[in-house]
């Protein structure tokens, strides 16, 4: 019997990625200075932390809700200038409106290129910029939601139904004609349930915004944090958490109402 | 021997699926059950094994109680106890030696399993039985890219991989168009002639039942009412089991 | 009253752009007072001139290594979340349970890992092995049990029973079932999912340094606070590009996985 007829007929190449994962791991263990011996003698510190945030601190929840809101209304502007601006954009993404692959294909890199850079490098870049404050932090959403949006909205663009178009076409209506009357009404109701989840993720993010100044609950977060009150920490993520499941459900409710 | 004394199964809400099933089958014997949907032609099937437990009554194999088996007993009956389905069960993304050394599992430890280290003697076995389904050529094939009637065949050869005596072909060839049935219910017939196992299989096919049978069991709503050789199958019987004419009639036209 | 069909749709119209001047009118626009566009464009165009010479020095502060190590933490935080998460995937799994309490609980810890932000996590573990990449792995790891053992748990309970089911049919018990059934059905989607969180990994491990938990982050704050735009430049396109052939390898890989 031979063993390439056996189940481990491929044995070579699954060793060859076995040793390169063990490679890239060990190399990246050494890059990080990963220090186990620390990790295990501090390990009590994260059961410190953890009777802290097991018992959150009820009675700081009246001074955050102004915040919540705050953080609700930046959200809310954000994905709404986001989207107005991701829609057009998403159009010349796809060939169905522009005809021609030159301006498609490097409207499609300055999208993948925004998407890439992170959230918060984002909203410290703008902070630089623009200066701190709650205009920088609906600048910074309306960003996001922009880059993420043009490119959910770009690919339902190219899995719709193309005939309409063809009759469009036919009886001689212009580009934007055609935008406007074939591909619109076919993507709208997904673009409206991007529109929830994008405002979803934005109230989630906000967590993080806070952290570079942009207003929203995100800065009691890190004033909590640096005052080492993990009790308030708890609550505000617990809070955060309430409201993104009360954004959900509100959202789904409002999308099958839309279908 | 598969023996059934007074089987019955009632569900949690309150349906009846075997009602008092008093049965034998014999070694070497080729069943088939036949039956409307619903009627318990499964539930009678899987019960054999012990996939669906009864509420009454006791389903002894080669005279050992299965119903009461406890977890280690029951899983070395089931190893003496093949099944191919409709849907194949087979795992898609691996290759078709895996499917079929799969059969064995109930034989070999934990770690031998995991490692894959079977024995020699079952790696030429495994070579042996795909020979007999011609699917030698296919060795490390994928399932996913085997036509319906390949990934049947594949799971034949795991149940003769397994070296069970009894194999319960549950709807073995619904899936399947009728010139790869044929050649499937042949298959079976011919390992059940060849090799001396037990065959039972539901279908939905007279047609079939009556050409590879050596016996047929109907089904009517839980309740056996029909047990004899395809011969004495006529169409009062037909009638009867299938509460009307109009499939009969559709049954007889297509007949040649 | 009933509002006819014609009027409903500049009525919503109205509404939503009503609430959202609502909204505008309680946000503090006065940081946008101070912006004018001919800074803004001298801004831009000093990030548009990268400071190349940064990129590579051949000391441990020059941007390839601090890249490289963002790079490490996402691979070495992925690793622990994914071996982490797979205990979890297994509690929270109904169809691996006859008990109904058992899953739900995995499901519960899962929910609260994943609800707190990374940012969160790379605090407290500074705490606990000081400041530096190590933290900036433990964070990513533990935010990762959570994502990746929703996803996996997801997967586990949506899979084909039908394999499964023979492999007990010939008397196999829950181990070998989950190596012969299950494994090889899930294995290539999860391989899939942890790919695609590695990429998103090495994202967020660019974020964390400005917390102090290691990787380019920390720099980028300082040269952004210092005004050092051209090293801004080269920065952004570091981890732009990176992230770029990131997402491409990646997605070859996942395509060969199928």
């Amino acid at each position: 019997m031979k063993i390439k007829d056996t189940v481990h007929y491929a044995w070579k190449k699954h060793i060859l990625v076995l040793l390169l994962f063990a490679l890239c791991l060990y190399s990246s263990i050494r890059c990080t200075q990963a220090d186990f011996a620390q990790l295990a003698g501090n390990i009590g510190q994260v059961g410190v932390f953890l009777r802290k945030l097991a018992h959150p601190d009820f009675s700081y929840l009246p001074k955050l809700i102004s915040p919540m809101v705050k953080t609700l209304k930046m959200s809310a502007l954000g994905t709404a200038a986001g989207m107005l601006l991701a829609i057009p954009f998403s159009f010349l993404a796809t060939t169905v409106v522009t005809g021609n692959r030159v301006i498609t294909n490097a409207v499609r890199f300055v999208l993948n290129v925004i998407r890439t850079i992170p959230n918060l490098l984002l909203a410290s870049l703008l902070v630089a910029i623009v200066g701190i404050g709650e205009a920088t932090g609906v600048l910074t959403i309306a960003i996001f939601t922009f880059g993420m949006a043009s490119q959910l909205i770009f690919e339902s663009i190219e899995t719709i139904d193309m005939s309409p178009l063809e009759s469009a076409q036919a009886v001689g209506a212009n580009r934007l004609k055609t935008a406007v009357w074939a591909v619109w009404p076919q993507i709208a109701s997904s673009v409206a349930s991007y529109t929830f989840y994008a405002f979803e993720l934005n109230v989630r993010a906000s967590t993080v915004l806070g952290y570079v100044g942009a207003g929203g609950i995100g800065v009691k977060l890190n004033e909590a944090l640096g005052l080492f009150k993990y009790e308030r920490v708890s609550i505000i993520i617990l809070f955060i958490f309430a409201v993104v499941v009360v954004v959900d459900a509100l959202s789904e409710m409002i999308r099958r109402r839309l279908k | 021997m598969i023996t059934f004394q007074h089987v019955s199964k009632t569900y949690p809400n309150g349906v009846r699926g075997l009602v008092d099933i008093d049965l034998t089958i014999g070694d070497g014997e080729f069943v088939s059950i036949i039956g409307l949907s619903g009627a318990g032609k499964s539930t009678l099937l899987r019960s054999i094994n012990r996939l669906n437990d009864i509420t009454e009554g006791e389903i002894l194999i080669d005279g050992r109680s299965i119903t009461r088996a406890n977890k280690r007993e029951l899983k070395l009956i089931r190893r003496t106890i093949g099944l191919i389905s409709q849907q194949f069960n087979l795992v898609k993304r691996s290759t078709v030696q895996r499917n079929v050394l799969s059969g064995k599992l109930g034989y070999y430890s934990n770690v031998k399993s995991i490692l894959g280290l079977f024995s020699r003697e079952d790696y030429a076995l495994c070579t042996q039985v795909l020979e007999k389904v011609n699917l030698s050529d296919k060795l490390h094939e994928r399932c996913d890219n085997l036509s319906g009637g390949q990934q049947q065949r594949v799971s034949i050869a795991r149940t003769l991989f397994q070296e069970a005596g009894i194999i319960l072909a549950d709807e073995p060839v619904a899936s399947l168009d009728p010139a790869t049935s044929q050649e499937i219910m042949a298959e079976l017939r011919s390992i059940n002639q060849s090799m001396d196992k037990t065959v039972i299989v539901n279908i939905h096919s007279i047609e079939l039942a009556r050409k590879f049978s050596d016996r047929i069991l109907a089904l009517q709503d839980g309740r056996l009412v029909f047990d004899g050789p395809p011969a004495a199958l006529d169409d009062d019987v037909l009638r009867m089991v299938y509460k009307g004419d109009s499939f009969l009639q559709e049954d007889r036209r297509g007949r040649p | 009253m009933k509002i006819s069909a014609r009027l409903k749709k500049p009525l919503l119209t109205l509404a939503v752009i009503a609430l959202l001047l609502w909204c505008a009118m309680d946000i503090n626009w006065s940081s946008l007072s101070r912006f004018s566009w001919g800074s803004f464009a001298a801004t831009l165009s000093r990030i548009c001139q990268p400071a190349w010479g940064d990129f590579y020095n051949g000391t441990s502060e020059d941007i390839l290594h601090l890249m490289l190590v963002t790079i490490a933490i996402g691979f070495f935080g992925t690793t622990v979340g994914t071996v982490l998460a797979v205990p979890f995937t297994l509690l929270a799994s109904a169809n691996l349970w006859n008990n109904r309490i058992l899953p739900r609980v995995g499901k519960f810890i899962l929910d609260v890992l994943r609800s707190f932000p990374e940012l969160v996590y790379a605090i407290i573990f500074i705490k606990v092995v000081g400041p530096g990449p190590f933290a900036g792995v433990l964070a990513i790891g533990v935010h990762q049990i959570g994502m990746l053992g929703k996803l996996f748990t997801e997967e586990m309970e949506r899979m084909d029973e039908t394999a499964v089911e023979a492999c007990h049919a010939v008397g196999a018990n829950g181990l070998k079932t989950m190596f012969y059934a299950r494994l090889p059905q899930l294995l290539p989607l999860y391989a899939s999912l942890v790919l695609n969180h590695f990429e998103i990994a090495v994202r967020s491990a660019s974020t964390l340094g400005l917390v102090g938990a290691g990787g380019i982050g920390a720099t980028l704050i300082f040269a952004i606070q210092a005004c050092r735009w051209p090293r801004v430049g080269i920065i952004l396109l570091t981890v732009v590009v990176t992230v770029f052939l990131l997402d491409l390898l990646t997605s070859q890989i996942r395509k060969r996985l199928r």
